[in-house]
This record gives C-alpha cells, sequence and structure tokens, in this order.
C-alpha cells in the first residue's frame, strides 16, 4: 500500500512532527560544524587508492599482454583490481562528490559542479534524474522514476501489464547491463514513447551520451586491447569483466535501498503542502539499510546507510555510520521504522519482489507491514500515474545539494 | 620538444584515462605534475620579522614565471580542510630566480590564514596558485624618476620593483619612503639597507611611527622636495592610502599616483539592484545595486562558494541562468544566458537567477 499521509501513518501529531525534524536538522548542523581536516584525508585518500587500484588493474592486464607471463592469475587479478577501482568510483567517490558532500572543502578538484565519473551516464544527467527527481520524490509514485527505473513493475499500485510477467528476466538482463541502463535513465524512455519529451531536450542528452558512452567504450574495448598487441583478447574479457563486476555490484547495492519489505511508497497527496519535516519523515519511511562492516559500507559508497544518505544526500558519507546512530535512537524514542538486515536478505526481499509483481495483484499477496489501526489498501485498484516532467514538479529543495547543467 | 607534441601526447593519454585527465594519475606521484588547477609546493618558509615570513613556492605545471614586478597571486591553502584563498604579492623578481617565486606575508591579528601561512605551514605542502594580476606594476621602462610610499606589509610588491631594478642594474632615481612601527617590525630592512649602500640612486627613508608618528604627508616637501615630479607608487594600510590619494588630488597630480589596496576596490558604479533568486535552494532576496551577489546569497542563507573575495581566484563562479549583473570594479556587464559570472565581485542589474 502506498502512504497518502506520513502523520496519520506514523501516528504522531503535527508537533511531534516538527520536533523530529528539528532534532534531525541538529544533526545536521553538528555534523556541518565539526568536518574537518579528517574528513578531508578520508576522501582525498579514496581517491588516491582507487586511482592506484585503477592504474595497477591496467598494468597489470597490459604486463601479461606483453610478457605472456601470468596466465589466468594475472588476468584475474588485473580483472578484479579493475573492477573493485570501478566500484569504488562509482559509489563512495562518484556518487557522493557528485552529491555534494564535498564541496565545502571548496577544492575545485573534488567538486559537485565538474565531477566526471568512471560510467557511460554524463554527470550533468545523473544530478538530474538522481540527485533532484530520485531524492526528492523518494518513492513517490509518478514523480520518483526509480521506482523500477520504467523496466520493472516494483509496487503493488503500479497497473499491471502482461509484459511485466518477463520482469525475472529483464530484471537480470539490468543488473547485467546496469551502466547503460543507468545512461539512459534520465532520457525518461518512458515520456519519450508517449511523445511527452521536449525533442530539442532530447536531442541534447542523446549528445551528451553518446560523446560520453564512445569515450567509455574506447578505452575499455578498444584502446587498450590495442595496447596489448597480439593478446589483444585476454585484455578485453578483463575489461568486460570488470565492467559487468561493478554493474552487479551497484546493482545489488541500488536495488537494497528502496525495494526491501518495509520501505514504503507514497502517493503524490503526501507531497501536497508536505513540510520539511514530513519530508524527513518519507525519507526514513521509503528508504532500507543493511548491515556490514566498515569495508562493506565503503565499497557500496555507504549506502547500507540509505536511509542517513535520504536525510542528508549532501553530508560527507564517512559521517553517515555515526549518523545512523542518532537516527536510531530518533525513530526507537517515535515509535518509527528503521528498516535494515543483512545485504543478503535485503536483496533477497527485492528480488522477491520483483518476481511477485510479474504477476497481477490478485495472484499474489503484499509483504508490506500493514500500518496500524488502518485499513490495507494494498489491492485497491490501480490509478494511472502519468509521469511528471519537470515543468510539473514542485520546485527543487535545499537539502538536496548542487546541480548544474551545461548551456548547450 | 615543442609544446604542441607535449598537449598532444596529453590528449591521446586522456583516451586511456577518460574521463579523468592524465594529470590526475600523474600528480599522484608528483603532486606537481597537473595542470588541471595550478599547484605549487612550499619550499621553505624565512622568518623575516616576528610576524612575516616568506614563503618560497615551486609552482607545477602550467605556470609561467614572467609575472610583472609588483603583481600580486592567488593562494590557496587547505585549512582544516577548507581550501581558503588569498592574494598576496610577489616579492621575487620575475624570471631570473628560475624555478621558484616567493610571497611575503604578515600575520594580521584578524587574519586566520595569514597566521596560518606564517606559523603553520611546513615545507612540503601543496598549495594551490592563481596566476599573477594587478596593475601596481613597474613600467618597462621604468621613469627617470620614482617615488615609492610604502607602510608595513605594502613593502612587498615595491621590493620586488626594486630587486628588478637592482638585477637589472639601472636603478632610477629613486625615493622609498617606508613606514613602519618599529625598526623589528620592519619587512626586508637589512636587504633595503644593503641596496641603499650600492646604488647612489636610491634613497630609503625609514620611519618608525610608534617613536616619530605617522607621515604628515606636508613633510613630503623636505623629505623628498621634487615629489610633485615623480612617479609616484603607494602600498600600505587603507588610511594611509586615502591621505595619499587625498593629497595628490589636492596637487592635481592622481595621473602620476599609483595605488595598490589589498581589498576590492569597487571603482565602477552599482548596479540597480534586484531580486536575486538562487535556482537550485529555492531562496530570493532582494540586494541593492552596490551589495555583491555573493554577500546578497550569504544573507539568503545559501551556501555559496566563495575564495578571496576580490575577484581573483574564481572559486565563487556561478552559472547565471537569466538576468544581468555588473562587474563592481569596471562596470561591464554579463547577461548572456547561463554565463558563468564571478558573485564576488558583481552586483545585480534588475532580477536575476542563479543556478545553486
Amino acid at each position: 500500500m502506498a502512504i497518502s499521509d506520513v502523520k496519520e501513518y506514523t501516528h504522531l501529531t503535527e508537533e511531534e512532527v516538527e520536533q523530529i525534524g528539528r532534532e534531525l536538522d541538529a544533526i545536521r548542523a553538528e555534523i556541518e560544524d565539526s568536518r574537518g581536516a579528517a574528513d578531508a584525508a578520508y576522501i582525498n585518500r579514496m581517491i588516491k587508492i582507487q586511482r592506484g587500484l585503477a592504474a595497477a588493474g591496467r598494468a597489470t592486464l597490459l604486463a601479461r599482454a606483453h610478457t605472456g607471463r601470468g596466465g589466468k592469475p594475472a588476468w584475474a587479478a588485473g580483472a578484479a583490481l579493475l573492477g573493485l577501482a570501478k566500484i569504488l568510483e562509482n559509489m563512495e567517490i562518484g556518487h557522493n562528490v557528485m552529491h555534494g558532500q564535498w564541496d565545502w572543502m571548496n577544492d575545485p578538484e573534488i567538486h559537485s559542479s565538474n565531477w566526471e565519473w568512471d560510467t557511460a551516464q554524463p554527470a550533468e544527467q545523473w544530478k538530474h534524474s538522481h540527485n533532484y527527481v530520485h531524492h526528492q520524490f523518494t518513492n513517490v509514485l509518478g514523480y520518483d522514476n526509480d521506482i523500477g527505473y520504467g523496466i520493472l513493475r516494483m509496487a503493488r499500485e503500479q497497473k499491471w501489464h502482461p509484459a511485466n510477467i518477463g520482469q525475472p528476466v529483464y530484471n537480470a538482463m539490468l543488473a547485467t547491463l546496469f551502466e547503460w541502463g543507468v545512461a539512459l535513465h534520465d532520457l525518461d524512455i518512458e515520456r519519450i514513447r508517449k511523445g511527452e519529451k521536449d525533442p530539442k531536450e532530447m536531442k541534447r542528452q542523446l549528445r551528451q551520451i553518446v560523446r560520453k558512452g564512445r569515450n567509455q567504450i574506447l578505452k575499455d574495448y578498444v584502446v587498450y586491447p590495442a595496447l596489448s598487441g597480439r593478446n589483444w583478447k585476454s585484455t578485453l574479457t578483463a575489461n568486460l569483466t570488470a565492467n559487468i563486476a561493478r554493474n552487479l555490484w551497484s546493482y545489488v547495492i541500488i536495488f537494497c535501498g528502496h525495494f526491501p519489505d518495509g520501505a514504503m511508497h507514497f502517493t503524490e497527496e503526501e507531497i501536497e503542502d508536505e513540510t520539511r519535516s514530513e519530508w524527513y519523515l518519507r525519507q526514513v519511511l521509503g528508504a532500507a539499510n543493511f548491515e556490514g562492516g566498515p569495508l562493506l559500507h565503503i565499497m557500496s559508497g555507504n549506502l547500507g546507510f540509505q536511509i542517513e544518505h535520504h536525510l542528508f544526500p549532501d553530508l560527507p558519507s564517512n559521517r553517515y555510520a555515526q549518523i545512523s546512530e542518532r537516527v536510531k535512537a530518533l525513530c526507537e524514542k517515535y515509535d518509527l521504522p528503521y528498516t535494515t538486515g543483512p545485504l543478503h536478505r535485503q536483496y533477497g526481499q527485492a528480488l522477491r519482489t520483483i518476481i511477485k509483481l510479474s504477476l497481477p495483484n490478485h495472484m499474489t499477496s503484499s509483504d508490506d507491514p500493514a500500518p496500524p489501526e488502518r485499513a490495507d489498501t494494498a489491492n485497491e485498484p490501480s490509478r494511472a500515474r502519468r509521469r511528471k516532467s519537470d515543468a510539473e514538479r514542485p520546485p527543487r529543495r535545499t537539502e538536496l545539494g548542487g546541480w548544474s547543467r551545461s548551456a548547450s | 620538444m615543442s609544446t604542441i607534441s607535449w598537449e598532444r601526447v596529453r590528449t591521446a593519454g586522456s583516451k586511456l584515462t577518460t574521463p579523468l585527465h592524465p594529470d590526475d594519475y600523474l600528480s599522484l606521484i608528483n603532486p606537481l605534475w597537473s595542470q588541471r588547477e595550478l599547484r605549487g609546493r612550499v619550499e621553505e618558509v624565512m622568518s623575516e620579522t616576528e610576524d612575516a615570513a616568506t614563503l618560497v613556492i615551486r609552482p607545477g605545471w602550467g605556470w609561467h614565471y614572467d609575472h610583472r614586478p609588483g603583481q600580486y597571486v592567488g593562494i590557496g591553502v587547505q585549512v582544516e580542510g577548507k581550501f581558503q584563498w588569498r592574494s598576496y604579492s610577489v616579492s621575487s623578481p620575475p624570471r631570473r630566480s628560475g624555478r621558484t617565486i616567493s610571497i611575503t606575508v604578515r600575520a594580521m591579528p584578524e587574519g586566520l590564514l595569514s597566521a596560518h601561512l606564517v606559523e603553520g605551514l611546513k615545507p612540503g605542502t601543496i598549495v594551490r596558485l592563481a596566476l599573477p594580476e594587478g596593475d601596481f606594476v613597474l613600467p618597462d621602462p621604468p621613469p627617470a624618476e620614482m617615488l615609492f610610499l610604502v607602510g608595513g606589509s605594502g613593502i612587498t610588491p615595491v621590493m620586488a620593483m626594486l630587486r628588478t631594478l637592482d638585477r637589472r642594474g639601472s636603478m632610477p632615481d629613486v625615493v622609498l619612503h617606508y613606514s613602519s612601527p618599529t625598526p623589528e617590525r620592519m619587512i626586508f630592512r637589512e636587504e633595503l639597507a644593503d641596496l641603499d649602500g650600492r646604488h647612489d640612486s636610491l634613497t630609503v627613508h625609514e620611519l618608525h611611527t610608534d617613536l616619530d608618528g605617522m607621515l604628515d604627508l606636508a613633510d613630503l616637501d623636505e623629505i623628498c622636495p621634487d615629489w610633485q615630479e615623480r612617479e609616484t607608487w603607494a602600498c600600505g594600510p587603507g588610511p594611509m592610502l586615502d591621505a595619499v590619494l587625498a593629497h595628490w588630488k589636492d596637487h592635481d597630480l592622481t595621473d602620476q599616483l599609483h595605488l595598490e589596496r589589498f581589498t576590492l576596490e569597487l571603482g565602477g558604479e552599482g548596479g540597480e539592484g534586484g531580486t536575486i533568486s538562487f535556482r537550485t535552494s529555492g531562496k530570493t532576496i532582494d540586494a541593492d545595486g552596490a551589495t555583491t551577489v555573493l554577500e546578497a546569497g550569504e544573507e539568503a542563507g545559501v551556501g555559496m562558494p566563495f575564495g578571496c573575495r576580490m575577484g581573483i581566484c574564481h572559486t565563487c563562479t556561478l552559472t547565471l541562468v537569466s538576468g544581468t549583473v555588473r562587474d563592481l570594479r569596471n562596470g561591464d556587464e554579463y547577461g548572456n544566458p547561463n554565463e558563468p559570472v564571478q558573485t564576488c565581485i558583481t552586483a545585480a542589474v534588475g532580477d536575476c537567477t542563479f543556478d545553486i
């Protein structure tokens, strides 16, 4: 079922909701004031490690190709180093830098306005589709294009179509080709299909994607293999492996953010006159964390703290662990759900939803936790929810960090 | 090897490193091997007086040693994780010393960064640099008769000029009047005495204001009887410069006067003011034509980026989505859609919108 009013769903009074907002604001202020040299050293160290891994991976593969030594282990080592580098770049560095988490350093080389990441989607389009559309309208049906990415039916309120039966297959394809799915995400193919997209804007975006994607393909599948001489094939397969490993990993992490049981959806009634505190509350209800050690959190860009990330998208990711203690305590105090679990369970639930929702609602049951003392509306007839253009959306919120669009 | 082929190598290299630049990897080996941002490494911190020090900086790739004597550079230093920018005059003469530049900094009681530079900067620290700028420079060829009026750390750009004249061995008729509270606080005191001894055409007057009081400009007629014939460079605290400017105006000699202020000088006309909207943060504020966009944004509670606050470092640059702004230094207007503008030196001309 989708929530149309967070206050009502959580049984909180207006004053209590405002108090939660004030407490979250206080956490934000405290973190902002305490950002300093140690945080700067953290992101600089991450960047150094990431570039070192990338260089080592490329060098291993080239050395293997030219000396003909090392065999399978060298191939695997090269692919692994490169895959780790790509994962670290996309998750802990690129995603977070583009959120503006490190803009406070005033360092032009680590800044949301000009960071370009090692994946096919142009940074500018990501900052629109993710930082704005997804983070402001988190889990609001018709507004947040991340609910199934226009490919999967992920909410019972989304209308079932016979094509949904293929979901398990589309899902596997999306996971493998995730980089390219993300690259096309901001184009909003659904709106193109319905002829609602401004053709000029579409052309501009396509040009950007082609330019970026071409360089990415050239690098991994032409230039490095060409430099490998006779053994070009092994370099090419290693690069492909690294890219696919990164695709699968980022897909799993991202699907654990909003699709496990307990991460709720919302109707557009919720965002009518939504206050800052209610927006906070929606982020808590709409996101799901997963548990793990420090290394797992770094490799997943600290998105295991998805709730904290959604509350404070532009605070430095290395602080989310510390913030989560405070948020958890706050949730306990107000009896708010705080969804978390081990990675495999969270992904398992997302996968089960994908499979379940490939069928019409009447053939399956809902896994959403029922709200206390409320009629379950999960099996209400679906409404068609047309996707919104930017003009139809409310203006951007301040909590989302920067977003710049290039002139041409 | 010509520069063109080097550029080609770098462009070809970027095919391997896209979306990064080869410099992003090279700078891991040596932090100075990057042209993405101008960088420098602090080679030496030399104490000049109790509260002033000269920083010898080795600039990285992309630096040209052809600054004009008297110009200043922007320097960005990471303090508590955050880059802080200030501008300081280069005190070394152009080119001759080869691979380094020096700037001389006095720790100001309220100046967080200057104190950090004088006391806290370790040799080996990597800093950011901005290319030399400024019109307070030694003309080439220099005029035959010159007067320098200097207060305190205002000596630094003048020192660059004197060193240049000294190196060239062509010291014209120069009078330097240098005020400082005490002899101990005088930066470059020994070097100036040495120059004074070696050049007959150079006259150095020291004034220790704690003992003898401030310079009364009426006394110039005695100290330097032909001051009205000399081209004059004045650098020092604001009140001193105001007095100098007034004195030269009274004698209708402002054509012969060069001033260096280390604060933003708003020479141009202000804008008309208007409502400034900050698109991303959804905030708006009414600003008058004398308020910079940066100040207005800060007033409105927008997290505005800023650096030097005087139009040098470009850290504050934002995209002007619509509307027009005026450069408060010279009256230039910028109003192309999506034009990047420096917010610290521009004010609104009518309503405008920024992308932040």
